[in-house]
């Protein structure tokens, strides 16, 4: 009885050895090198895994980042400069610090300015709603409402707002990945520089027929008149095919434009109330609101 | 026994209600707009300007490269302007815009109602005539026709099929072109015969429509070379691939055209264009459209021009019921809704259907129970329950392996689903997607 233990006890853990020796061997023979850096670069790395880096993923961007000598085109937009001053450092190189960006919806086309003319009651996506018809509205270039953009975003940076019928960003929650952008089948939604205090002027439109046309379907729309193009000092804004486009590394928002446009187009983000001068212009088209109300 | 294809297919409703009702030719309408983008290929490009005296039977826009089609003044009067309109499709457009008056036809145009049999033309002036006569596929897939009457080398043909199954529920304009002109469609068969140079020819027809069937076949007892045959009713027989399926039991491959099995297919209301630009020297500029719907006070067909705003077919029609929920060019399967009344008739339009707005709301979508109703009504074989989430995931290089692109958008998987569920956009979009996927791919 005891020797049977025995045996089998003594054999087993030969058995044992012999696999553990064999094992170590290969592991030796087919060992690969992987960088420890690349582990390191991971750890820096927000583990969003939203590729708005343009890789599939945070373990795939470190492979990359890893790989290459040059770090000037790579950047991590949910981790912004401070991750990218990590991995620098990690990697032992030096790197130029971004501008942040942040997504901006190009459409102002609310239910109040844009008559809705007819039902779309197909598939609640906007992917499907573009391809087939041209929306709701008479513009088939704006928001058509139904929310991809909410659906592509991870950070919970962007909402529909019911009354409106339009998405809006949450700047700070933005992390400018890109992923509302190609959602986007009507390609509104533009990743604009950051500005101080969040900042913001831009053309609120993309609708590119002519002035009319453009202003029968909404009436916020851009008429291409070609005003803000003149009175902006600084070049920064251009026409092309019926339509404004301010150039965000030019402008230097000192709002001139805004007060120049005839359809309201270009709107303002995050600044403190006009001087007296204007206050009272905003007054007197208060008061024509209220009298085409009544 | 009738003859049919064997794989998928549904019954809708028939509903062809204006089948008796003979055509009928409304007054010209004030204007017209005509799109220079009404087929499948390249948009032509306008040779007209504002301001510009056109005729019926004008040039307005020239066809560029090989897949496109010219476009001819359908009135006589004066270019208002050249402008972006919405259009059928929904999306503005460009369209050259006519103001009418009188009626007057270009020069060399017969308007007489003769029948004039003359087979002198060669096959390669049949094909030029056709070319310059902007004809396109009149079934309502707009593929110009001069395309399929030149065929390339190393393709064998031996036989022409023409189509005269129409089996959207509904429409009845081809049904009444066979019954009302099908001696002149007949010469247009015998002239497509000599054009694709084959010497025989099948009309297929449903047998819903059974008088059709006496008149051509009354007609064609002395001529062997056209055989006429009578088929099973089911949608979507007038699908090209199933049409030859169920007359020649032949099976275009994955991704082949009919050429691929020697058959070329072209419609009856095409045959009848063919007549009338060869033999009349009339380029194609009027159709025949079924008015039609549950609530319309007198639906029509009615021989219009091409380019008159659909207000004005209903208006000859008794006008927009009150109820109205949708209105649709084309038929209730494949047609698709129109997004305003002043978008024209263009060359694809063979029906404008009212649908009251009880019938044209969709349903509550439900949850897919797998019961494969959607598999066994495809008449390709594919798996739309399958299709419609890969669509949705973005899983396109799966999309493309279960042979999405044979989808053609003929509507079954959606009308039979029990849950509802609208597979047909799903699958149409992820058709679009892989389609640009192999663009992309053919480029590098």
């Amino acid at each position: 009885m005891t020797t049977a233990v025995l045996y089998t006890i003594i054999s087993l853990s030969g058995l044992g050895a012999i696999a553990a020796i064999i094992l170590y061997v290969v592991a030796q023979k087919f060992k690969v090198y992987e960088d420890p850096r690349i582990d390191q670069v991971e750890e820096a790395l927000p583990a969003a895994n939203c590729g708005g880096c343009g890789y599939p993923g945070c373990r795939a961007f470190a492979e990359a980042i890893v790989k290459s000598d040059d770090l000037s085109q790579f950047y991590c937009p949910v981790g912004g400069n401070d991750t990218m001053q990590d991995v620098a450092r990690i990697l032992g190189q030096e790197i130029e610090e971004q501008q942040p960006l942040v997504a901006v919806v190009r459409c102002h086309g609310t239910y109040q300015h844009r008559a809705v003319t007819n039902v779309y009651d197909g598939p609640a996506t906007c992917a499907i709603e573009s391809t087939l018809y041209g929306g709701e509205t008479g513009c088939h270039y704006g928001c058509l409402g139904k929310g991809d953009c909410v659906e592509a975003c991870d950070f919970e940076a962007i909402f529909m707002n019911e009354d409106t019928g339009l998405p809006y960003v949450v700047d700070d929650n933005c992390t400018a990945c890109g992923a509302c952008v190609t959602a986007c089948p009507n390609d509104i939604i533009e990743l604009r520089k950051k500005n101080k205090k969040d900042r913001k002027i831009y053309i609120s439109c993309v609708n590119q027929d002519k002035g009319a046309v453009a202003r029968k379907v909404c009436q916020v729309a851009c008429i291409g008149c070609g005003k803000c193009v003149k009175v902006c000092p600084f070049d920064a804004i251009t026409m092309e095919n019926n339509l404004a486009y301010i150039h965000a590394d030019k402008c230097k928002l000192c709002r001139k434009c805004v007060e120049e446009c005839p359809t309201n187009a270009i709107l303002e983000v995050g600044f403190p109330p006009r001087r007296k001068k204007k206050e009272d212009g905003d007054k007197e088209s208060v008061k024509t609101e209220n009298k085409e109300k009544n | 026994m009738l003859k049919t294809f064997p794989r998928g297919g549904v019954h809708p409703a028939e509903n062809k209600f204006t089948a008796d009702k003979a055509i009928e030719k409304p007054g010209l309408p004030k204007q017209v707009i005509i799109p220079i983008a009404q087929h499948i290929g390249a948009p032509a490009t306008p040779v007209v300007k504002k301001k510009d005296q056109v005729k019926a039977g004008d040039l307005l826009a020239e066809g560029q490269g090989f897949v496109s089609a010219n476009i001819h003044s359908s009135v006589s009067g004066t270019v208002a302007k050249i402008d972006q309109v919405i259009d059928s499709t929904g999306f503005r457009r460009p369209c050259v815009i006519i103001n009418v008056e009188g009626d007057e036809w270009a020069d060399g145009i017969d308007t007489s109602p003769d029948l004039i049999t003359d087979f002198s033309l060669s096959s390669e002036e049949i094909q030029k005539k056709v070319l310059a006569s902007g004809i396109v596929g009149l079934g309502g897939g707009t593929f110009p026709s001069h395309v399929k009457l030149s065929v390339p080398e190393g393709k064998q043909l031996d036989t022409l099929v023409i189509n005269g199954v129409e089996c959207e529920p509904y429409l009845t304009c081809d049904h009444r072109v066979m019954l009302e002109r099908a001696e002149e469609m007949l010469v247009g068969v015998k002239l497509l015969m000599k054009g694709q140079g084959v010497d025989k020819a099948l009309i297929g027809i449903e047998n819903n429509k059974a008088d059709a069937i006496a008149h051509l076949e009354h007609l064609t007892k002395d001529d062997p070379s056209i055989e006429i045959y009578g088929l099973k009713v089911k949608y979507p027989q007038g699908g090209e691939k199933q049409l030859i399926k169920a007359l020649l039991d032949r099976e275009v491959p994955s991704g082949g055209l009919p050429l691929d099995v020697g058959v070329v297919v072209h419609n009856v209301s095409t045959a009848l264009a063919v007549y009338e630009a060869i033999q009349k020297n009339k380029p194609l500029v009027d159709r025949v459209v079924t008015v039609t719907g549950n609530s319309l006070s007198n639906p029509t067909n009615l021989l219009v021009r091409i380019g008159t705003p659909v207000k004005d077919l209903i208006e000859a029609a008794g006008g927009l019921p009150e109820d109205t929920g949708k209105v649709v060019n084309g038929g209730p399967m494949m047609g698709k809704a129109l997004k305003t009344l002043d978008a024209p008739v263009v060359k694809g339009t063979s029906g404008i259907l009212v649908i009251p707005e009880k019938q044209a709301r969709r349903e509550a979508e439900a949850h897919c129970i797998r019961c494969a109703r959607c598999v066994d009504a495809c008449p390709m074989g594919l798996e739309p329950y399958l299709l419609k989430p890969l669509a949705e995931m973005e899983r396109y290089e799966e999309l493309e392996e279960n042979a999405v692109l044979d989808c053609m958008e003929c509507g079954s998987c959606s009308f039979t689903c029990p849950a509802r569920l609208p597979l047909l956009d799903y699958i149409r979009l992820g058709k679009s997607h892989v389609n640009q996927i192999i663009r992309n791919r053919k480029q590098k």
